[in-house]
């Protein structure tokens, strides 16, 4: 076993989501609404050496398998990973990462004026399009650093 | 119109707006013909911010519909004082009436009660973002002055937080309109509505000076330019005077030139041009309430309304 192996060891159950940028992981765990309060066994890679990305971050999350939705926001912050679904140590499926068309309760929209930004009862949700996402509330674009807008 | 509540001008096809329109039309020729069409009915009034002609205007359309209104009455009066949020209040006040009127602050406000409610909303302006009522009668107005087709048309002033200016720049792609913006560069459309714009596939150009394309216009559509959105007096007055126009501007313009504002205005348009044929922006005031009665009648009539649509025309 490499040196490099050996830093996230296997799992056997769960869901290994690999070639996310690096740096990312942590807005990964965000996105899965994972804050460790959950008691979710988690293993993350940070920047580890990757020939198709330079670096790249690794994210291990044991017994619990994705769901496509959250594979679906996931492709928000990180287009490019895999996610590899792991049962007894194998790799029993591969999922798509495909753009949604909405996402709910994720990201926080940034306009103060928004009805999302008061004490409502409602999640934001966002509309997905080509470049950014659109608070289907107060229609506010976010193009850029979408990352900095995920519900923490 | 198959819709339950209106919530932006985004929302309404070329169908729904000719609907309501043509309904319109023949309300206004005939205002006496639906004088007890909705008898019993209530509207409720909810403006968590003031608009009075906003709010009168829909007074009378219910009131000349045979119906009455129930009011919610003033912020500081009611239990949004206390804290209750939005979403209680309209899940209440939906037990009280058949349809709701909203206004609020708050971008979004409209579309998010209206996913508490059943009976029809309507949003008579949620902050920066829509006031489709007013784009109805705004269009109204145009299309009795101009037509919709063939249609060059100005809109000039506060383009960047007018939420008249990006109903109507939404609702005008859905038909043959050539639109030109002009403002301070300050003050341009903001990056939504441009979005919304160009994939519409609008045919749409910008100005900061209204004298490139006055004379090519059939409709200028004028909105004031807010002091309060400046810091410094002085620079609001150096941009307010150029986008003021009096009869000496208006010598370049078309003789059919139909000049429209959806009021109040402030100095934008000199009072001379009230006396002139350009002037429509009274008329297009008065044109709130048989609009709104259209738009409330539809509605009210629920399931029947593609009916009574086609029955109409
Ligand atoms: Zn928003």
């Amino acid at each position: 076993m490499s040196e490099r192996e050996l830093r996230i060891s296997k799992i056997e159950n769960g869901t290994v989501i690999d070639h996310v940028p690096g740096g990312e992981a942590l807005n990964v765990l965000a996105v899965l609404g994972i804050d460790g309060t959950g008691g979710e066994t988690v293993s993350i890679g940070m920047n580890v050496e990757s020939d198709a990305l330079g670096r790249k971050d690794v994210v291990k999350v044991e017994d619990r398998e994705l769901s496509q939705d959250e594979v679906d926001v996931l492709s928000l912050i990180a287009p490019e990973a895999t996610i590899n679904i792991i049962r007894e140590f194998d790799v029993v499926e591969k999922k798509r990462l495909d753009r949604p068309e909405s996402v709910s309760g994720v990201l926080a929209c940034p306009n103060h004026d928004c009805i999302t930004s008061g004490d409502e009862p409602v999640e934001t949700k966002f509309e997905v399009l080509d470049s950014g996402v659109r608070c289907v509330y107060c229609e506010t674009i976010i193009r850029e650093d979408i990352t900095d807008h995920i519900v923490r | 119109m198959r819709h339950d509540h209106v919530l932006t001008a985004r929302q309404l096809s070329r169908e729904d707006v000719e609907e309501v329109l043509d309904r319109a039309a023949e309300i206004a020729a005939d205002p006496d013909a639906v004088s007890d069409r909705h008898a019993g009915a209530l509207l409720a009034t909810c403006f968590f911010e003031p608009s009075t002609r906003t709010k009168m205007s829909f007074e009378a359309a219910i009131k000349r519909l045979g119906g009455d209104v129930v009011d919610m009455g003033s912020v500081e009066s009611s239990s949004v004082k206390k804290g209750e949020s939005l979403a209680d209040t309209m899940r209440v006040i939906e037990g009280y009436a058949d349809a709701i009127v909203l206004r609020h602050p708050k971008q979004g406000a409209a579309k998010m009660a209206s996913e508490f409610v059943d009976v029809p909303l309507l949003n008579a302006g949620d902050g920066a973002g829509h006031h489709p009522t007013q784009t109805l009668l705004d269009l109204f107005t145009i299309r009795e002055a101009q037509g919709l087709d063939d249609l060059t048309i100005g809109i000039m002033g506060d383009l960047k937080y007018g939420r008249t200016v990006h109903s109507l720049a939404h609702a005008l792609t859905t038909f043959d309109a050539r639109q030109h913006f002009i403002s301070p560069e300050s003050l341009q459309l903001p990056r939504g509505v441009r979005y919304d714009l160009h994939e519409a596939g609008a045919q749409v150009r910008e100005h900061t000076e209204l004298e490139e394309v006055l004379p090519s216009l059939d409709v200028l559509y004028v909105t004031r330019i807010q002091r309060e959105r400046f810091p410094d007096e002085n620079e609001y007055r150096k941009v307010a005077g150029e986008y003021r126009i009096d009869s000496e501007t208006l010598e370049a313009a078309d003789d059919d030139l139909a000049v429209l504002h959806p009021l109040p205005r402030v100095d934008e348009i000199a009072p001379e041009i009230d006396d002139t044929e350009h002037a429509q922006y009274f008329q297009q005031a008065h044109n709130g309430v048989p609009v709104r009665m259209a738009l409330l009648d539809l509605l009210l009539d629920g399931a029947a309304v593609g009916a009574i649509g086609g029955d109409a025309r």
